[in-house]
Order: structure tokens, then C-alpha cells, then sequence
């Protein structure tokens, strides 16, 4: 089976999608000619051509708003933003158009477009390239919210989101593009070649939205955790020697809720992972429903591991982002209690 | 030593306000007939001044004059008119209803009847608006069923949206009416997108934005205007400026820069003023856009004037902050008047027959409130059913919603 990173997963996905389905078309700004600069759409608009996968005007308003349009007329966009930090002016577009059209429509009209975003930090990035807005999205009925740990999750997420009737957002953890960071910055990270889920099959599967993975079997304790805290919290697993369970959500919403209720009532103990701010972060969505549907099972109070309430630091960066030290902590703390 | 004098903010106002005699000397009219009519294919830089003038086609006696008259027969012109007194009766009997509780909100279109119910005969089956809330004689001159938008605005048990919208925010896929979201400017971007997935696929369909003069300030407007002249969208981009935004006048948005349509010019966008009262003058324009559009030669931006007769919507007085004669005072009159006026003097209308018309449209209009009465009511009768509230967020229910459903014990 062939060996991909992230990056080339992505691509391979859209490449399969477009493939399939001429509805499909992908842009975004750099995305056509150059193929993004993070090289997901490289090749795309070369075999594709330029009316289906095309650079745009720095206008992620634009961008989405279009691309609404586009979903209205019966076309499939796949749309990239740069950097999920660059989507806030197309947030009304997104929470009051795109969510909201099937339902105010009654059907008439639907919106499936995916939007891909490079998300989390670890790249000193500073507070513009570095931010995870998961919860801005989780929040708002209509969206899917998917955030995959590894290429070939990723592959088959995105073309399941791509063939999926309403509208997802796809954040795609920027760290982890090159190869599975488990938080030790100051170690060299293996490639994705050298990892088992670097095996990505080249051409059309599904990962289906809304099934979580467990990564790692444990007794001890439950980690809830995607993206590139699933890395974390194997590492912190490891270097601490908890026999913790990691549960790799790889969708947000839908919530496999069944995945992540088995694995607390069988370890009584429950630890939350996200890059992202604490206050009103998705992870108070997964301790309130842990406390709501395992209550009878806990032995300890969930804990949370999150980036401060701070605006994401340049300089500050390790010191910011909840590395396998303190989720380490964590573990401890929630087997202590 | 000099010094420099204080800086100080400045904030456009009305010239007139309650109270003041109403007055529109600085709305430039042409004279009907005198705005040239380029070929469609014509080079944006050649027609700007198109951008400051207005086209006009009626003239005071009701005469149709001038290079863009011409575009309509005796039958169309008529049916024309009906189609602008059914939007005016509808709008008395809602706005009416609304008074009477039977729903929550209304927003009516007098004065503006001619700009949505003139613009649709310029469409084909197919093309696809993406409205504001002003914009309703699309559907009554498309010909969507009168009863249908009641059952919407009335959100009853027939409601072809089930409860969920706001009243007048109607979808309507089959008549080319994309679903109003009441957030505002969204929609002018996404009609650019529409176009150009129309282009993608090599069709002939061509996309109708609609703003109004206060949403042109939203981002979505630059937007929109960036899109369409960079890949030369087939869409028609209508800016309607009614002169008022609830209670700011255009000039809020408008800033220095002389008209609405002007904003166009720098995007390389035909940019064109047409008389918002004149149903000939609009129908002509759209046409000529629509063309445009059509043969691929990108799109065009319109500037309807005209003017907001009656209130924002049925929670708004205009009297706090407008003259209450200022309507009157409007230059452009009244389309429906003008339209008849014309009609009558191409000899194929008369006073009594109007007359005979007001009253045969008001039956029409009252049948279909009764229709859509016995459905239901917001307060009363049928009702959407509770269960909906939980259906189409998404496609398939997902899990959440389905406990949530169940917690409602619906």
C-alpha cells in the first residue's frame, strides 16, 4: 500500500472525489496555479483544469459566499481558507447561510460544501496561524465538524465529507501534516512513511462521520482527544506509564457518544484534550455529556487539558500548547482522585 | 504661528427631517427618452456616465419614448400592470392581517412594485434570484400561487416551509427564488456563485443578486462586485435604492461617492440608473442586462430609484424620522399610476376598466387569503407540526437531535 502524508492524503482525497463527480470543485486563495501553500491542491488544477479548481481573491467572505451559491446550483465545492484563523469574515456566511439552508428552505435548496482549514498550532505560527476554532463551528446547528488525526483518517473523512449533503468543516491539524507530533518539540518527528497509518490506499474509501477510533486500549483511564492531541496523549500515556484509554473522536459533530460512554463506564475516569482556549471549548461539551451519561461510573472529576484563555503567544509557544507534561499531570491527578 | 484648526467628525444628515417641507432638488432627473441605449457588447469604460444618469422611458403624458422603449406588447404592458396592483392588493390585505394578529410581521413593497414585478419578465424559466424581502412581485409575476406565500406568512399548517422562517422570507426553487435569509448582503455574493457554477458547467442559466442601498455598505457587496468582474459572472447585480434604510438615509451608505451604481465603475462592471417607478424603463435595463449576462459578456450592475413609500416593516414609523408627505413629494411618482397612464394612452385601458381590475384583483386576493385562513393563522387553527422543529437541520437526523427530539416529547 502506498505511503502518503497528510498533505498528500488530503490531495489524493479531492483528486478521488473530482474524479468521481465532475459537481466537485475545489478553490481557495494560492489553491489553483500553485496548489496551496501547503501544497494540498498541487496538480489539481492541471488535471482538472481551471473551472473547477481556481485561485481566488483574498476574500474568505467571498470564498464561502460563492461557494453557497455554487452548492444552491447543484455543485460540490470544496473550498480551502488558508488558515483557520483567516475565517472569521466568513462567518456569517457560514453560521447563517450555509448551516441554515436546508432547514429555512425546507429543503429546497442544500448546501453540501466542505470547508478545509488548517488548524492548531506547534509551527510558531503566532496568534494568526495557530488558532483551533473547533467550538465556533460545534456550536452552530446545521455544521458538521470534522478534525482527523492521521493521513489516512484524513483521506477517507474528506471524501466522505465531500460526498456528505450538508456542509462540514474540515480542520486539518497543520502540525501533524508532515508526520504524527506527539508534543515532544524538542525531538525529531518520525515521518508519516514510518507510521502504520501513513498506509493510505490510493483510491475511493470512506471514514464515515461521526465514529470515533480508540487508539489505544487502556483500563485506567479515559482520554477524549482528536487531532494532534491524540499524538499527545499517546505520548503522555507512555511517558507516564498510565494504562490510559485514548479515544480519537475524529468527528466533533456528529459526536459518537456510544464510543466515548463505553470506554468511561469501563475506566470510571475521564481526561479531555484540546488545543484550543479552555472557557466554552468543546471539551466543556464532552465533560458536561462524560458527567450527564457516566455520572453513576466516575471516580474522579474530569479533567481538562486546553490551551490558556490567552490569545495564541509566538515566543511562548511551548509553554502555551498542552504538551504530554501536562497531560501527563493530568492522568495522575484523575487517578489520584 | 499657525495652527492647524481642530479636526471634526462628519456625519451625513437628511435635508429634511419631521416636520421640514419635503425636498428632492438634488434628485437630478433626466428627461424621459434622453439616456442613451449602448449595444450590450459595449466597453464598460464607454458607458459610465450611464452610472450618474437615470433611463427612462415614460414621460409625463404617459408617452413611451426614447431608445430603450420598445420592449414589451400592448398584452405584456398589461398584464405588467396587473401583476403591480395584485403585489399592492396583497400587500394591503397583509399588511392588514398582520394588524389583526393572524402573524407576527409583514414588510409591504409601495412604490416599488414595478422594480421585482418588472424585472421577472426580463428572466427565463430556470434563471434564479437571490431576493431581499422587497422583492416579492418575482413570485407574484412569475406566477407562484398567491396562497403559497400566504401559508408562509401566516406559518400555518400548509406553510411550504414548515414554521420555520420568518413571514415574507419565501423559497421558492421552481419559480427561480432562492430562499431569503433576512441576514443582509449575504445573498449578493452567493448569486455570484450560483452564476459561476453556471458557467462551470457550461449552461444557460444566468443568476439575479438583489440588495438594498444600506446593505451595499456590507462586505458582502465588495465582495460580490470582486467575484463577479473577476470572473466575469453571469449575473445581474440590482441595487435598490428606496432612499431609506429603516430610519438612516441612503446617504449613510452612499458616502461621497454620487451614486450607488458608481460603485460599480471601479470594479469594470457596466454600471447603469434606471427609473425604479417606470415598469417600461426597469423591464428595457433588466433586459438588456439579462442579455448581457446571457451571451457571456459578464455582468452588470443596476441601480433601481426609487422610493419606500410605506414603513420598513409593520414595526416601523416612519413618521419618527421622515416628513409624512415626503411620498408624495417623491419625482418619480407612482408606478402603478404611471404604468396606467401609459396604458390608457396606447388606447388599450381605460379608468373604468382599471377600476373594474382593482376590484377583480382584490377578489382574487381576498379567495386566496381565505384559502390559505382556513389552514390556519400564526395564533390560530393549523399549525405546523413540533416534530418539523427537529427535522432538516441536517439530512439525516444525527443522534443529538434525536434525544433532543425525544427530551421535547414530540
Amino acid at each position: 500500500m502506498p505511503r502518503m502524508t497528510m498533505i498528500e492524503a488530503i490531495r489524493s482525497a479531492m483528486d478521488v472525489a473530482m474524479g468521481r463527480d465532475e459537481a466537485v470543485v475545489v478553490f481557495g486563495e494560492d489553491v489553483g496555479y500553485f496548489g496551496g501553500v501547503f501544497r494540498c491542491t498541487a496538480g489539481l488544477q492541471q488535471k482538472y483544469g481551471r473551472a473547477r479548481c481556481f485561485d481566488t481573491p483574498i476574500s474568505e467572505l467571498g470564498i464561502v459566499g460563492v461557494a453557497v451559491g455554487m452548492a444552491a446550483y447543484g455543485l460540490k465545492p470544496c473550498i480551502e481558507i488558508q488558515f483557520a484563523d483567516y475565517v472569521y469574515p466568513a462567518y456569517d456566511q457560514i453560521v447563517s447561510e450555509a448551516a441554515r439552508l436546508r432547514y429555512r428552505s425546507a429543503g429546497q435548496f442544500t448546501c453540501p460544501i466542505v470547508i478545509r482549514m488548517p488548524t492548531g498550532g506547534g509551527i510558531f505560527g503566532g496568534q494568526t496561524h495557530s488558532q483551533s476554532p473547533e467550538a465556533l463551528f460545534t456550536h452552530v446547528s446545521g455544521l458538521k465538524v470534522v478534525v482527523p488525526s492521521n493521513p489516512r483518517d484524513a483521506k477517507g473523512l474528506l471524501i466522505a465529507a465531500i460526498e456528505d449533503p450538508d456542509p462540514v468543516i474540515f480542520l486539518e491539524p497543520k502540525r501533524l501534516y508532515n508526520g504524527p507530533f506527539d508534543g515532544h518539540h524538542d525531538r525529531p518527528v518520525t515521518p508519516w512513511s514510518k507510521h502504520e497509518a501513513g498506509e493510505v490506499a490510493d483510491g475511493h474509501y470512506t471514514v464515515p462521520l461521526g465514529k470515533a477510533a480508540v487508539r489505544r486500549e487502556g483500563s485506567a483511564v479515559t482520554v477524549l482527544a482528536y487531532g494532534t492531541m491524540v499524538h499527545v496523549a499517546l505520548a503522555a500515556a507512555e511517558d507516564s506509564g498510565i494504562d490510559a484509554e485514548i479515544v480519537d473522536l475524529r468527528t466533533l459533530v456528529p459526536l459518537d457518544l456510544d464510543a466515548i460512554t463505553a470506554s468511561v463506564k469501563k475506566t470510571g475516569r475521564c481526561v479531555v484534550l484540546h488545543e484550543a482556549t479552555l472557557t466554552s471549548g468543546f471539551g466543556a461539551e464532552l465533560a458536561a455529556l462524560v458527567q450527564e451519561h457516566c455520572f453513576w461510573h466516575l471516580e474522579a472529576p474530569v479533567q481538562r487539558v486546553t490551551g490558556w484563555d490567552t490569545p495564541y503567544p509566538h515566543a511562548q509557544e511551548w509553554d502555551y500548547f498542552p504538551g504530554p507534561r501536562r497531560v501527563g499531570e493530568a492522568l495522575a491527578a484523575a487517578m489520584e482522585a | 504661528m499657525d495652527e492647524a484648526p481642530r479636526l471634526s467628525l462628519h456625519v451625513p444628515e437628511p435635508e429634511v427631517r419631521p416636520g421640514d417641507t419635503p425636498d428632492f432638488s438634488r434628485v437630478v432627473i433626466p428627461r424621459a427618452g434622453t439616456v442613451e441605449r449602448p449595444p450590450v457588447d459595449v466597453d464598460p469604460k464607454e458607458i459610465r456616465d450611464l452610472a450618474y444618469s437615470i433611463i427612462r422611458v415614460l414621460d409625463r403624458d404617459g408617452e413611451a419614448v426614447g431608445p430603450w422603449a420598445g420592449t414589451l406588447t400592448d398584452e405584456e404592458v398589461a398584464a405588467g400592470l396587473r401583476h403591480m396592483m395584485t403585489l399592492r392588493a396583497f400587500d394591503a390585505r397583509m399588511v392588514t392581517a398582520q394588524r389583526q394578529g393572524k402573524t407576527s410581521f409583514y414588510m409591504q413593497h409601495m412604490g416599488e412594485e414595478a422594480v421585482s414585478c418588472a424585472f421577472r419578465m426580463a428572466l427565463e424559466d430556470g434563471d434564479m434570484n437571490f431576493p431581499t424581502y422587497r422583492q416579492a412581485g418575482l413570485l407574484i409575476a412569475g406566477g407562484y400561487p398567491m396562497v403559497e406565500m400566504m401559508n408562509q406568512i401566516f406559518s400555518n399548517e400548509a406553510d411550504p416551509l414548515k414554521g420555520r422562517q420568518l413571514p415574507v422570507m419565501y423559497s421558492a426553487k421552481e419559480h427561480g427564488f432562492f430562499s431569503i435569509s433576512g441576514n443582509l448582503g449575504t445573498q449578493f455574493v452567493q448569486a455570484v456563485g450560483w452564476a459561476m457554477a453556471s458557467a462551470i458547467r457550461n449552461d444557460h442559466r444566468i443568476a439575479a443578486g438583489w440588495i438594498g442601498d444600506g446593505s451595499t455598505a456590507e462586505s458582502d457587496f465588495h465582495a460580490a462586485l470582486v467575484f463577479a468582474s473577476t470572473y466575469r459572472a453571469p449575473v445581474v447585480l440590482n441595487i435598490v435604492n428606496n432612499q431609506w434604510a429603516i430610519s438612516t438615509f441612503q446617504g449613510i451608505a452612499r458616502g461621497g461617492s454620487g451614486t450607488f451604481a458608481a460603485r460599480g465603475l471601479g470594479f469594470g462592471i457596466p454600471a447603469l440608473r434606471v427609473d425604479g417607478n417606470d415598469y417600461l424603463a426597469v423591464h428595457a435595463v433588466a433586459k438588456w442586462a439579462v442579455e448581457r449576462a446571457r451571451k457571456n459578456l459578464g455582468p452588470t450592475l443596476i441601480e433601481h430609484v426609487t422610493y419606500r413609500v410605506g414603513a420598513h416593516s409593520t414595526s416601523d414609523d416612519p413618521s419618527a424620522y421622515r416628513p409624512k408627505t415626503e411620498s408624495d413629494a417623491w419625482p418619480l411618482g407612482d408606478p402603478v399610476i404611471r404604468l396606467k397612464n401609459h396604458l390608457i394612452r396606447r388606447g388599450v385601458w381605460s379608468e373604468e376598466r382599471h377600476r373594474q381590475a382593482e376590484a377583480e384583483i382584490m377578489d382574487t386576493v381576498i379567495a386566496a387569503q381565505k384559502e390559505a385562513e382556513a389552514h390556519g393563522t400564526l395564533h390560530s387553527g393549523g399549525k405546523p407540526s413540533v416534530r418539523d422543529m427537529f427535522e432538516g437541520v441536517y439530512a439525516e437526523m444525527p443522534p443529538h437531535l434525536r434525544r433532543q427530539r425525544q427530551k421535547a416529547g414530540v
